[in-house]
């Protein structure tokens, strides 16, 4: 609109950067420093070791070559990726699932009023670590190392308080006469639940959904203490590729391409909430 | 409508029209039953996978146990005294507060550069924003392996590159030498999280009212003026609320370290949570670390609630 206008009159410091051309500069360097490794992770998953281990390094790989990503297949290294789809997908699931309901009550009834909301947001900061060695020691007493069933829950459990926090947002911001014009009409609070609130916060649904299933596709911590050969996700395979002695670097790029291009399509989609969803929609 | 009110709200009462709201809520949204039941199965899954496991790991603090012996004799604060004697501990805990602060300090200035770069109007915005915010969602552990690639001494591009620069072939060893694996760690950091900050200033930016700015001018006001004395505070919430994020995530860093520097060379590199994750699954003594693990729970907790006590307020 007339943000031009306005920034070529005052003094800011944006209006700095501009006048003097340092903010292509910025930009260009920023893009560089932010976009290079990326570039250079992912070529890696299409060169030849001629190619990645050369010195001087080749900066653009001659011929797209997929081999990596072939002997993924081969040695079923991609088993991984079903792995982090089951645990991951299942975990956000059932997150959502049982989130959403509490989120609803806590938006519409205050049930357990600020006290309640901030215990919750408090699960989410706890250090993992500190329930590191005794959900561990839990998991083998019940014989659920190494199970989907077991990730499942716990990224679930993990998961709850954000889908908790983030909904509740989310619910609160719909007109609450459009509820309680359905109520007068009858409407159970299951039926105003599922019918209208559910459908009138599907935005923040999505990208609530989004961001669990982010949350628990990069999890490593815990993936790597409860797994072992059956249910190991793609962050774990991936430190299988760098060995003290030997180091695969072609199939950690393939690997890393795997674990990143859902990621990316995904946040994609819900870039309109990145800010809310990282920031625990502290900043809207 | 007018039917439903008349009974909830109290008479001779004197509350405002949004206090009363919430009560008139309360009479037609039914019993009191159902907001517990839809509360109920979060509650119970958040208490078995956290409240659950701290209360074990409290008990198991008072425990000498370590998986050569079959007996756990029960020790008191046999382990707790222990562990505040445990230099590599302090040590730990100073490398993690020492790449907490730089880290985030440097997260916050180069965030706050970008955002104002960024902000106002701007051609292709809707793909650069996106592209920028890339790492952010990256999974850290792709991170911590790609630095490694990029850091390599004999087949990494920065070592080209500063050859370039300098003139002269460099051959640094980064990941191995005490005096630069500090910095590929942050850097590593940095490169993942500044677009994080960036986002949430680009948002406090962003809701600076352009006729503040112009105000500023009018009163002859110079560049670096408006931004300390009006910009500045006026985004001071949300900075306070991204530095409050950043600083306890890097405080739990675990991911970076074991694909970056597996907390070498020696333990230069360790933080807290890499040392008990090395105490209790490589080195299994059971009780010694649940005693660590919960010094390390109280501590962060206080933060946390300090944290919560900001978020309220804001």
């Amino acid at each position: 609109m007339q943000s031009l206008a306005v920034a070529s009159k005052h003094k800011g410091v944006t209006y700095f950067l501009r006048r003097y051309g340092l903010r292509y500069v910025v930009m260009i360097l920023a893009f560089l420093f932010f976009l290079f490794p990326i570039y250079w992770i992912f070529s890696m998953s299409v060169k030849r070791p001629s190619e990645y281990f050369h010195n001087p390094p080749v900066w653009f790989p001659r011929s797209l070559d997929f081999d990596h990503f072939q002997s993924l297949v081969r040695n079923r290294s991609i088993d991984a990726l079903v792995n982090s789809l089951v645990i991951a997908g299942g975990a956000t699931i059932l997150a959502m699932i049982i989130g959403c309901p509490a989120a609803y009550s806590m938006a519409r009834f205050k049930t357990g009023g600020r006290n309640f909301a901030f215990w919750v947001l408090s699960q989410r900061m706890l250090p993992p670590i500190a329930i590191a060695f005794p959900v561990f020691l839990l998991f083998r007493t019940l014989k659920w190392v190494d199970t989907y069933h077991g990730l499942i829950l716990l990224y679930a459990a993990f998961n709850t308080p954000y889908v908790i926090w983030m909904m509740r947002g989310y619910f609160r911001d719909v007109p609450v006469e459009v509820e309680e014009s359905a109520l007068v009409d009858g409407a159970s609070v299951f039926r105003v639940f599922w019918s209208i609130a559910l459908p009138l916060s599907a935005a923040g649904l999505i990208a609530t959904t989004v961001f669990t299933f982010i949350f628990s596709w990069n999890e490593f911590l815990f993936a790597v203490i409860l797994t072992r050969s059956k249910v190991v996700t793609l962050p774990v395979k991936m430190s299988g590729f760098f060995g003290s002695e030997s180091t695969f670097w072609g199939a950690a790029g393939a690997l890393s391409v795997i674990a990143s291009a859902p990621i990316f399509v995904l946040s994609l989609l819900v870039q309109k909430y990145l800010t809310r969803g990282l920031t625990l929609g502290a900043i809207k | 409508m007018q039917i439903i009110d008349t009974p909830v709200v109290p008479t001779g009462s004197k509350k405002s029209v949004e206090a009363v709201a919430p009560q008139r809520g309360k009479f037609i949204w039914g019993g009191r039953g159902i907001r517990y039941l839809l509360v109920a199965p979060s509650v119970i899954l958040i208490l078995s996978f956290t409240i659950f496991p701290i209360l074990y790991l409290f008990w198991i603090s008072f425990l000498d146990w370590t998986f050569q012996r079959r007996e756990r004799p029960f020790i008191g604060l046999g382990n707790y005294i222990q562990v505040l004697q445990d230099t590599r501990m302090w040590e730990a805990l100073g490398h993690t507060l020492f790449i907490m602060v730089v880290a985030v300090s440097a997260e916050l200035i180069l965030g706050l550069l970008l955002a104002q770069v960024l902000v106002g109007k701007l051609p292709g915005k809707q793909i650069l924003i996106p592209l920028l915010i890339l790492p952010t969602i990256m999974c850290p552990v792709v991170v911590g392996y790609g630095w490694r690639m990029l850091w390599d001494t004999q087949y990494g591009p920065i070592n080209e590159v500063l050859g370039w620069i300098l003139g002269h072939p460099v051959n640094l060893v980064w990941l191995i030498n005490p005096k630069t694996v500090y910095f590929s760690l942050i850097v590593a950091e940095v490169w993942q999280w500044t677009p994080f900050m960036f986002l949430a200033l680009l948002a406090g930016l962003s809701a600076i009212n352009p006729e503040l700015y112009e105000a500023a001018a009018l009163d002859g006001a110079t560049a670096w003026q408006t931004f300390w004395h009006m910009t500045l505070p006026l985004i001071r919430p949300i900075m306070i609320i991204a530095l409050i994020i950043r600083s306890l995530d890097v405080f739990k860093i675990f991911d970076l370290i074991f694909a970056l520097t597996v907390g070498g060379p020696g333990t230069f590199t360790e933080t807290i949570t890499f040392y008990i994750y090395t105490l209790g699954f490589k080195n299994f003594r059971l009780g010694y670390t649940a005693a660590m693990a919960f010094i390390v729970l109280i501590l962060v907790s206080t933060a946390t609630t300090l944290f919560l006590r900001r978020f309220s307020e804001e």
